[in-house]
Parts: structure tokens; sequence; C-alpha cells
């Protein structure tokens, strides 16, 4: 597949700070990409970066390999972090004027009912609800009919509800051919929605590749899960001492989290830890299996909680 | 033209819509406008005033209450009669006197003088309406207030704009920097516009004060002094993201600028150097320009002068604002 937007060595520094330390990658065309980091990790500055919103200290953004230039504003779409509308304009009049700031303008009708416009067309965009607001914002994203789109973290905020919606909106896009970068600080929307993702930390790339490869380079072990309320000391005392690292001869190999009142046994082999722990005589009536997730790989890579 | 358009149109909404705004454009100068007149209503004179052009030995002159001015160029002071600036002339050489038949001080004076018992003079009748103060406040009152709502207008939106992300999002599309700000001094031009036209009817139904010059001249040197202004303004507000410094540095601007282009009091007589500084203020410009439209009725090439400094003035400020100016 041809790549549409091209990121090479770039780097960007603050006076005392390096927000990207030389990231490189390539987005191919109609694929969604998605920008994954803790708060401070450079996702903004990069996606900002090859908005041409930013200037980058060095390196190069290229789009169908040229420079980013008015060719690219004309097929491109954003959505920032943070906008403030024109005050004292409704939705429609909003639309209309973004409309005109591009020399072809998809069908108003047609992007009214696709992103769900309809109730709250002739209202004040100060009186929007968060999720009509952003639904708003992707409008005007996609008003120049753009060939690449950029959010930045767009659900941030939203509740669940607006949060699916917003997610099918963005299949729908990327249904027509478009290619969309997003940036995100959840797991399971970058696990939804991304065909590649990047893991950013203190200004570089720190892992890339589709989602489930990424998870299969990292883990190919399972998730036993149980509360830690059913579990004794010493019984997690004991269920430590079967670490590899500090019993060679332990029955299996795993892994131990403590993670929000639940110990997490990370093993290759389920029917061994699940051996072990009936012979614990541990209750398993509330026990969960699972695979790991984005979240686990994040937590892993950048030892940070994602939302901090 | 399209972008420009869309632009231009938004903004006209924003402000439209913005009913504190805008009332307040209008209030605000109709109010002090108001406010002088009431002040200045009675007795701007305290007594009268009678010119005296060369040598002049008269039993007239120990007449109290008369304040006697040597005058130089009786032209000029025939004018002065004219507009009731003085009540009476006196040209000793040529034994005559000129009176406006239409001045109660004119009446008042003339009667001491033919009491006085001294040599008979000729009279010269003329005719005219009186200059007030507020006449001759007129056009400085409607020019600072442009030159407000050219500063304050178009600095404190685009540096709202800056701080509020409203620019970084115009910055994603294909619009340029000349085409926006185009729209904004545009739409800042047609508002001062259609303030201005509306506080210069609705004061002129109340004081029904002094046009002698053309509409069309006036409105153009209104109109590009405004262009100056908002330039200006535009030049203040080409990288500022604080509101607060915009406010300070358009105070900075326009308070001296109110005080030294003769809104308020002649500056006739300053020292040079507030004369210089004086000129190279915009206000400056269409104050003089349009007093001399509206009360000496002065033809567009009598004012042309006043009329290239502000395009000259305008075109600097243009270049440089678009030139310094920043998204973000």
């Amino acid at each position: 597949m041809a790549s549409i937007l091209e990121v090479n060595s770039l780097s960007k520094h603050y006076q005392t700070t390096i927000a990207v330390d030389n990231v490189s990658f390539q987005i191919n065309k109609g694929q969604c990409f998605g920008m994954l980091g803790p708060n401070g990790a450079g996702k903004t500055t990069t996606i900002e970066i090859m908005e041409g919103i930013t200037e980058p200290t060095s390196g190069k953004v290229l789009y169908k390999g040229n420079a980013l230039g008015q060719l690219f504003r004309t097929q491109c779409g954003i959505q920032f972090q943070h906008t403030s509308l024109q005050e004292f304009l409704t939705v429609r009049e909003t639309l209309k004027l973004f409309a005109g700031l591009y020399p072809e303008s998809s069908d108003l009708n047609e992007l009214i009912k696709r992103c769900n416009l309809e109730s709250f067309l002739d209202s004040d965009n100060r009186k929007l609800s968060g999720g009509q607001r952003q639904r708003m914002l992707l409008a005007i994203a996609l008003i120049n009919n753009p060939e690449i789109v950029f959010l930045d973290e767009p659900t941030t905020g939203l509740d669940p509800q607006a949060r699916h919606n917003f997610w099918d909106l963005i299949k729908s896009i990327l249904s027509h051919g478009t290619t969309v970068i997003l940036t995100t600080h959840y797991m399971e929307e970058a696990a939804e929605l991304c065909d590649e993702i990047v893991i950013m930390d203190h200004g570089r790339i720190i892992a890339q590749g589709a989602p489930s490869e990424l998870l299969q380079q990292h883990f190919s072990e399972r998730l036993v899960r149980i509360p830690e309320n059913v579990l004794s000391a010493a019984q997690i005392e004991a269920l430590k001492q079967q670490h590899p690292s500090l019993n060679k001869n332990a029955l299996f190999q795993h892994s131990l989290y403590q993670k929000d009142d639940w110990i997490e046994i990370s093993t290759n082999d389920v029917n061994q830890t699940m051996k072990y722990l009936l012979n614990a005589g541990i209750d398993l009536s509330f026990l969960q299996i699972r695979q790991h997730n984005l979240e686990d790989l994040f937590l892993e890579l950048t030892g940070k909680d994602l939302r901090i | 033209m399209k972008r420009f358009l869309a632009i231009l149109h938004a903004r006209n909404l924003e402000f439209i819509r913005d009913r504190a705004a805008l009332s307040w454009g209008l209030i605000f100068p109709t109010a002090l406008m108001m406010g002088f007149a009431l002040v200045f209503s009675n007795g701007d004179q305290e007594r009268y005033k009678v010119g005296i052009a060369g040598e002049f030995n008269h039993p007239f002159l120990q007449s109290q209450y008369i304040k006697f001015i040597p005058v130089e160029n009786l032209e000029k002071a025939i004018i002065k009669v004219e507009r009731h600036q003085l009540d009476l002339l006196i040209a000793s050489d040529k034994l005559r006197y000129w009176v406006n038949s239409s001045s109660p001080g004119g009446y008042i004076t003339e009667q001491l003088l033919k009491a006085s018992g001294g040599e008979v003079l000729k009279v010269n009748e003329v005719s005219g309406k009186e200059i007030r103060y507020i006449d001759w406040l007129i056009p400085g009152v409607l020019g600072m207030n442009m030159m407000f709502s050219a500063l304050f207008g178009i600095g404190f939106v685009i540096v709202r704009y800056r701080k509020n992300g409203v620019l970084k999002r115009l910055r994603g599309t294909p619009l340029s920097a000349t085409e926006f700000l185009m729209a904004q001094i545009f739409s800042r031009l047609l508002l001062i516009i259609f303030v201005s036209v509306i506080v210069y009817i609705g004061c002129d139904l109340i004081l029904d004060f002094s046009m002698y010059g053309s509409y069309i001249n006036l409105f153009l040197v209104f109109a590009i002094g405004s262009l100056a202004m908002i330039s200006l303004g535009l030049l203040i507000a080409s990288r500022l993201k604080s509101d607060e410094l915009a406010a300070g540095l358009t105070n900075a601007i326009s308070i001296p600028m109110m005080l030294l282009s003769g809104v308020w009091f002649s500056l006739e007589g300053s020292p040079q150097w507030i004369l210089f500084i004086s000129n190279l203020l915009p206000l400056t410009h269409v104050v003089d320009a349009s007093r001399a439209i509206m009360l000496e009725g002065a033809g567009i090439i009598d004012v042309s002068h006043h009329i290239l400094i502000m395009l000259l003035m305008m075109l600097f400020f243009l270049f440089l604002g678009v030139k310094l100016f920043r998204w973000e």
C-alpha cells in the first residue's frame, strides 16, 4: 500500500524540554493510525507537526511525497484537542463558514445526517453538550471531503455511550477509504479502531505495529485474575514464591501483579495454574481468565497508568 | 474571495448578535456627545469679543465686559464674525465694522459702539450660523469614537481568537493570513461606518451641528482614517496572546492619541514637539480634515495632505501587521 503521510526524523525542542525526539513512521492510505501515550508523551506535539500547525525543530513531514502545502490544506481535515469556534454562530452557520473556506465542500445535508447534527443545528455553538460538540467538530473536520483526517483525543471526556457513537462515526469515515490519524488515552479505542498504533513516551516511539501483533510479541500468556479478598496473606505469599526468579523449581512460569484489589497471574499454562490454585484450596468462584490487552502492554512498556 | 466572504459574514454575524458590544458601540458616543451638549449649552462665551484691526482710538474701547482682540488677518476675522466667534470686527483704517445680523452678541456690541459717541463707522453686515464648541467638538468625538472602535475592536477580537484557539482552527484550513486579516478589517470598517452614521444622524437631530462641506468628502476622510486606525489595531494584535497586555498596549496608544490629536481642545500654540508627535497620530489627521470639511467647507484638495498621510500610515501599519502576524 502506498504511504500517504511520511514522518521523517521529527524532533521538537522547547527551551528546557524535548517534546518529540527523532520520531519516524509512515501512514498508509485508508489506514486508521493510532498514537498512544500518557499525558506529556509528545502525541499532541507530533500530531500538530503532522498537521502543519507546529514547526518542527528538525525533520520533515511529507504528504503524498511533498512538503505540506496548499494541496495538503485542502485535502486534510483536523479536529484539535481544544478548539473554540466563533461566538454567536449556530452550528449550521459554523458549518457554512468552514465550507466557505474550501474550494469544494461535501454535501452539507449528508454530513449533517452522517454526524447526527439535526437536533441541534440551530443552537449556538457554545450551548452544545460534550458529545454534540465533538460531533460538530468532526463534521467540520470532514467538511472538505478530506483524504486524511487528524483527530486529537476526540473522545476524551465523553460518556461511554457518546464514545461508542463516535466510534461508529469514525468507522463510517474509514469505510469511505479516508485515512484517519488518531491520538487517544483509551486502549480499547485503539484496539477497536486502529490498524496500526505507535506507543509514545518521553517524545519517543517505544512500540509500533498492529495491536494484535504487538500483543502477540509481548504476551503469549493468559491472565488469571482472583479478587484479593478471597485470598489469605499466606496464600498470596505462597503464590509469590512460585515466581521463577524466586523458586527454581516453581510449579509453573508466571508473573504476579496486584492491581485494583485483584491478584493477576500471568501464565503460559492455564491448566497448571488452575491445578495449583485448586490444590491450594483457593476459592475460584470469582475467578476470571482473560487475554492481555493494550492496557497491559502499555503498562509494561511505560510503567505508567494510562490516564495519569 | 470566497474565503474572505465566509470570514467576513461570520464576523459580522458575531458582532450583530453580540448585543452588549453593539449597544455599547452606539450608546457610548451618543451619550458622550449629549453630555457635552448639556455642559456647553448655555453661556460658552462669558463676555463679548470684538476684533480690532489696526490702531484704534475710540471711546468704545472703554466699554466694560468686552474683550478686545487684536486682529492681523482681516479675511479670517470676517469668517469668525460669520461663525459668531467674534461679535464685532472693527477695521480702524477703513472706518468700517462687521457685524452678524443673526448674532445677539453682535446686536448688543453694535448698540454699545453706537452709544459710545465716538467717530461713526460704516456697517458691513454678514450672516452665518454660530459655531459653538459643540460644532467644533463633533468631528473630534466622531473621530475619537472611530479610533476606540478600531483599536479595541480589532485588537481584542484577534487576541481573543488567538488565545482561545479560533485562529489555530482556521489555520488548519486553506485560509491565508492576508485573507483573514482583510476580512477582519473590512468587517470592522463596515461596523464603524454603520455606527458613525447613526451617531452622526442622531446627534444632528438633537444638536443641529454645522456641516458646511460635502458629505462625500467627509465620508472619504472618515473611511480612510478608520482604515489607518484599524490597521494600527491590527499591528498591535499581530502577535500578542495575552488580552491584558493587549489592553495595556491599546490604552497606552489610544489615550495619548485622544489627548494629543486635538479632539477636546485646539493644539494651536502648543510646543513644537507636541505638534510633532500629534502629526504622527492618525487621529490628528482625521480630526483636522473632518473639522476643515465640516466647519470651513473645505474641499478634497484642501485636505488632500491629510488623506495622503492617512493612506501612507495605513499602508505602513498594514504591511508591518501582516508581516508580523502569527496564528499562534
